[in-house]
C-alpha cells in the first residue's frame, strides 16, 4: 500500500468510528428521506444539529478552502465520508440546496466578498438556503419567469411569486431567478440572478401540504420587497447562464458539491427483503413467476446504472454518445426509484393499500410514502420529459 | 452482500487498442451497403474480410500463445463482436471463438490440431440443437458403437463455412463432443435454413455414420459446455448492442431529414422519447458487456461472470428489439420496405433474440441465482 492509500484507508476508518459513535439515536418521529421532505420544526432542528455536528467534526466541505469554512483537502476525502455516511445510513444533511448548488456556484463564480459571506453558514446549517426559479405560470419553462426586480437607488425592489420552493419557510436566503429588464429582445437576457436575504420585509412564505400529507415546500411571495443591490450575481442580464449551471450541480452533470448524505437510496436490496416475507397464493412472493421476472428486471436496471457510472470514467467505452451518461443520470435513477418503489407495493397484496399512520401498515407504510414522495425526484429539478427533451437535442442532437 | 454483486468495470491498453482497431475495420469493411450486397448469397461475407480478420489474429482471441492464439482472454473478443454488430457484419468469427472456447474448455489437448487450425485461420461452429427447446440436451445425436457419429442437428451457426464442426452428442451414459472435419461430411449433409436474419447464416445438418477426428467426454464437457453457453450469450449481446447502436444512427439520421407538417420529424417528442429510450437501453447493454468481458478470465465461469454474461444477453437483445421496432415505425411507409435499413436491424433482432436463449430465459435463471441462496 502506498502512502497517499493509507492515508485515505486510515481516514475511512476515523470516519466511520466516529459516525458510529456520533450517529444520532432514532428521534421516533418520521425523519426525512431527502431534503425535499423537511416539513416540520422538529424535524428542522434535529437535522440541523445533526449537520452542525458533522461539520464541526470537520466531515463537511473538505474540499472547500479553510477560510470559507471548508477543510481545504482533496475531494476524495468527502466522497469517503459521503461513501460511509450511506453505508451506516445516517440522517441526511439537509441543507443540500446550500451544500451543493448555491454553494459550488459560489465558490466557482462568485466573488471573495460572497464566499466570506456565504459559504460558512452554509457548512454550519446556520443558514438555510432555497431556490427561487419556479413560478405558478412558468415551471418547466424556467425562461418565462415574470417575477421582477427592480433596481431602485442602492436597493432592488422584488416583486411577484414563486412556488415549489423547498424549505422555503425555513430558509434565510434564497437564489433567485428575476427579471430586471422586461423588454430585452431575448426572453432569456432579461433574467438576472441573486443571492437574496429571505429575512427582509415584503417576503412571506405559505407552506403547501404534499400528496403525502407532510410539508416540504412554500409558495413564496415578494411585496415590494427591498434587498441591497450588492445581492446581484454576476451583473444585470446574467441570470439565464448562471441558472443553466446552477441546474447542472442539480442534475448531478457537475460535480462541486460540499458533500454529505443528500437523500438516502434506497436500493434494490431494501425491497427484496420485504418481498421474503409477504405471501401469494400462500407462497413467498419471491416465489411467484411473475414478480421474479419484475423484479429481475429492476435489479438490472439498478446495476445497469452503477455500471454506467463506472464506464461513464471510461473515454474509450463512451465515444460513441461521450455526454449519454453524465446527462441522462438525472432522469434514470429518478425513473427508476419510482417504477421499484411502486412495484414494492404491488407486491404487498392487500396491505399495500394501507397508508404511513395505520399500525398495520408494513415497515410503518414505509414503501408507500417512498413511493409517493419519489415524485418529487421526477418532477423537481426538471421533469423527465424536460431531461429526455434535453438528452434528445445534446446527445443524439435532434432539433427543438 | 448486496443483490447487484460486481461492478467491476476495467478496461486495459490492449483492449482499447483492439476496439480502435476493430472499430475502423468494421466500419472499413461493413456497413449497410456491403450487408446488403450479401443478403441473397450463400456467403454473408467477402471471403477477403475472413483472410484480413485472420492475418490481424482475431481467430486466435482467447487461445493461449502455445496454440497459435493471442494470450488475451475470451472477454477481448466483446470490442469486436460489438464492432461486428454495429457494422451489421455476418461473418463465422464468433461461431469459430465460441467453438474453440468450448475445445478449449472441455480438453484442450484432443482438440489440439484443431484449436491450432482455428488460430490459423480456419473457421469452426458448433453443431448442438435437436429441437426448438434451445437449452435442451442432445438426446437423438449419439456416437454409435462403432464410435460412428449417428442424427441431425438443427440451425447450426455458420455451418456452410465451418472447416471444422463440433457436435454434442450422447455417447453411452455421457454427453459427449464428437470434433468433425467438415469435408468429411455427405455431399448434402449441410441443408441451409432460410432465416429471419439475413445477414446471418444457418444450416441443419445430418449425419448419417461419420467418423469423428475426436470424441472428448467426462465431466469436463458439461463444464464446458455450460461455459460455452454463457460466452456464446456474451458475444451475441456484444454483437446486438452494436446493432443497436447502429440502428440508432440510423433512425436519428432519419429524424434529423425527414419533415411532416413543416417541421423535422425529430422535434416531435412522440418520436424524441422514445429514441432516448433506445439510447439508454443501448447504454445499459454496453454497460453490461464491458462488465462481463472485465471479469472473464480462461477459469470455468463463476457465479459473477454467469450473472454478467446473462444480464447481458437479456438486456442486449432486449433493446436491439426495440430499437428495430421503432426503427420500423419512425420510418413510416419507408419503414415497411425492403429497401429501408430499418428491416435489417429488426431481422437482425429476433434472430439474436433466439440465440442462445432469450431476455425471458435469462431471467428466469438471473431470478435463480439472485433471489434463491
Ligand atoms: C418536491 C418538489 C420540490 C421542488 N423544489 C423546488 C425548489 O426548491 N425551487 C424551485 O424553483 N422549484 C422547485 N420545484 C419545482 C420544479 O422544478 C417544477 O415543478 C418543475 O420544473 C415542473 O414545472 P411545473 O410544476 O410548472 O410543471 P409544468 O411545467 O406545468 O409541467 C406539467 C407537465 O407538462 C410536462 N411538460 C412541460 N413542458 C414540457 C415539454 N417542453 N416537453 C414535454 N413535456 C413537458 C411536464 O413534464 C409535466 O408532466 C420543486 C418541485 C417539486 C415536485
Amino acid at each position: 500500500m502506498n502512502a497517499a492509500v493509507k492515508e485515505l484507508e486510515d481516514f475511512r476508518r476515523e470516519v466511520a468510528s466516529w459516525l458510529k459513535a456520533n450517529k444520532p439515536a432514532d428521534p421516533g418521529f418520521l425523519l426525512p428521506q431527502t431534503f425535499m421532505e423537511v416539513g416540520s420544526e422538529e424535524q428542522l432542528e434535529f437535522l440541523r444539529e445533526w449537520q452542525h455536528k458533522v461539520w464541526s467534526a470537520g466531515y463537511l466541505g473538505m474540499a472547500w478552502a479553510k477560510e470559507h469554512g471548508g477543510q481545504g483537502v482533496d475531494a476524495i476525502y468527502q466522497s469517503v465520508v459521503d461513501q460511509e455516511m450511506r453505508r451506516q445510513a445516517v440522517p441526511i444533511c439537509f441543507n443540500v440546496i446550500g451544500l451543493g448548488w448555491a454553494g459550488p456556484l459560489i465558490n466557482d463564480i462568485g466573488t471573495e466578498e460572497e464566499k466570506q459571506r456565504y459559504l460558512k453558514g452554509i457548512l454550519s446549517a446556520e443558514d438555510i438556503w432555497c431556490q427561487g426559479f419556479s413560478e405558478p405560470d412558468h415551471g418547466s419553462d424556467l425562461g418565462n419567469a415574470r417575477t421582477r426586480a427592480e433596481r431602485d437607488g442602492d436597493d432592488y425592489v422584488i416583486n411577484g411569486s414563486k412556488i415549489w420552493t423547498t424549505m422555503g419557510n425555513y430558509a434565510k436566503y434564497m437564489i433567485l431567478l428575476a427579471r430586471t429588464n422586461p423588454e430585452a429582445e431575448r426572453k432569456y437576457d432579461g433574467l438576472s440572478f441573486f443571492l437574496a436575504p429571505m429575512t427582509v420585509d415584503g417576503v412571506s412564505t405559505r407552506p403547501i401540504r404534499k400528496l403525502t400529507g407532510e410539508y416540504g415546500f412554500t409558495e413564496t411571495f415578494f411585496d415590494n420587497a427591498r434587498i441591497p443591490a450588492d445581492c446581484l450575481m454576476g451583473g444585470e442580464g446574467a441570470g439565464w447562464k448562471i441558472a443553466m449551471k446552477t441546474l447542472q450541480y442539480e442534475r448531478g452533470a457537475e460535480a462541486g458539491a460540499a458533500g454529505g448524505l443528500a437523500f438516502v437510496r434506497i436500493v434494490i436490496d431494501d425491497l427484496i427483503q420485504q418481498l421474503r416475507d409477504v405471501t401469494r397464493d400462500g407462497k413467498p412472493v419471491l416465489e411467484d413467476p411473475l414478480i421474479r421476472d419484475q423484479l429481475v428486471s429492476l435489479i438490472m436496471e439498478e446495476k445497469a446504472i452503477s455500471l454506467g457510472d463506472r464506464r461513464s470514467g471510461i473515454p474509450a467505452l463512451t465515444s460513441d454518445y461521450p455526454m449519454s451518461l453524465p446527462l441522462s443520470n438525472k432522469l434514470r435513477w429518478t425513473e427508476y426509484a419510482r417504477r421499484m418503489r411502486q412495484f414494492a407495493i404491488n407486491a404487498q397484496g392487500a396491505d399495500g393499500a394501507l397508508f404511513v399512520g395505520d399500525d398495520r401498515a408494513r415497515e410503518g407504510g414505509f414503501w408507500q410514502r417512498a413511493y409517493l414522495n419519489s415524485f418529487s425526484a421526477t418532477i423537481g429539478g426538471g421533469t423527465s420529459q424536460v431531461q429526455a427533451n434535453i438528452v434528445a437535442e445534446h446527445v443524439l442532437g435532434l432539433p427543438k | 452482500m448486496s443483490v447487484i454483486g460486481s461492478t467491476a468495470m476495467r478496461f486495459d491498453e490492449e483492449q482499447s487498442m483492439l476496439l480502435d482497431y476493430a472499430r475502423s475495420f468494421c466500419a472499413d469493411r461493413g456497413g449497410l451497403n456491403a450487408a446488403r450486397e450479401h443478403l441473397e448469397t450463400p456467403l454473408e461475407y467477402s471471403p477477403g474480410v475472413w483472410d484480413e480478420m485472420v492475418a490481424m489474429g482475431w481467430t486466435g482471441i482467447g487461445l493461449p500463445e502455445e496454440l497459435g492464439g493471442s494470450g488475451l482472454s475470451i472477454g477481448a473478443a466483446v470490442p469486436v463482436a460489438e464492432s461486428l454488430g454495429k457494422a451489421l457484419m455476418g461473418t463465422p468469427l464468433l461461431s469459430t471463438l465460441l467453438a474453440a472456447q468450448l475445445l478449449l474448455r472441455a480438453d484442450s489437448k484432443a482438440a489440439a490440431e484443431v484449436l491450432e487450425g482455428i488460430a490459423g485461420g480456419d473457421a469452426a461452429c458448433v453443431a448442438e440443437l435437436e429441437s426448438e427447446d434451445w437449452s435442451a440436451l442432445p438426446r437423438t445425436t449419439v456416437i454409435d458403437d462403432a464410435g460412428m457419429l449417428q442424427g441431425q442437428k438443427r440451425l447450426v451457426m455458420d455451418a456452410t463455412s465451418a472447416r471444422w464442426i463440433v457436435v454434442t452428442a450422447v455417447a453411452g451414459a455421457d454427453t459427449a463432443l464428437a470434433v468433425l472435419d467438415a469435408t468429411t461430411l455427405d455431399d448434402d449433409a449441410i441443408n441451409p435454413r432460410v432465416l429471419i436474419d439475413n445477414t446471418h447464416r444457418a444450416a441443419d445438418i445430418t449425419f448419417n455414420g461419420v467418423t469423428p477426428l475426436a470424441v472428448i467426454s467426462g465431466a469436463s464437457v458439461l463444464a464446458a459446455l455450460r461455459d460455452y453457453r454463457l460466452l456464446g450469450a456474451l458475444l451475441v449481446a456484444a454483437e446486438s448492442t452494436g446493432a443497436a447502436a447502429a440502428c440508432l444512427d440510423v433512425t436519428v439520421d432519419y429524424l434529423k431529414t425527414r419533415k411532416q407538417f413543416g417541421k423535422l420529424i425529430g422535434s416531435y417528442q412522440a418520436l424524441k422519447h422514445p429514441s432516448v429510450d433506445m439510447l439508454t437501453m443501448m447504454d445499459s447493454a454496453r454497460s453490461f458487456v464491458y462488465h462481463a468481458s472485465s471479469l472473464l478470465g480462461s477459469e470455468p465461469l463463476d457465479k459473477d461472470q454467469e450473472v454478467a454474461c446473462r444480464m447481458a444477453k437479456a438486456q442486449a437483445t432486449d433493446a436491439l428489439k426495440f430499437a428495430g421496432d421503432r426503427a420500423v415505425q419512425f420510418h413510416g411507409g419507408m419503414g415497411f420496405t425492403w429497401d429501408c435499413d430499418a428491416q435489417l436491424f429488426i431481422r437482425r433482432a429476433q434472430g439474436a433474440q433466439q440465440q442462445f436463449g432469450d431476455a425471458q430465459h435469462h431471467r428466469q435463471r438471473l431470478a435463480a441465482l439472485l433471489l434463491d441462496d
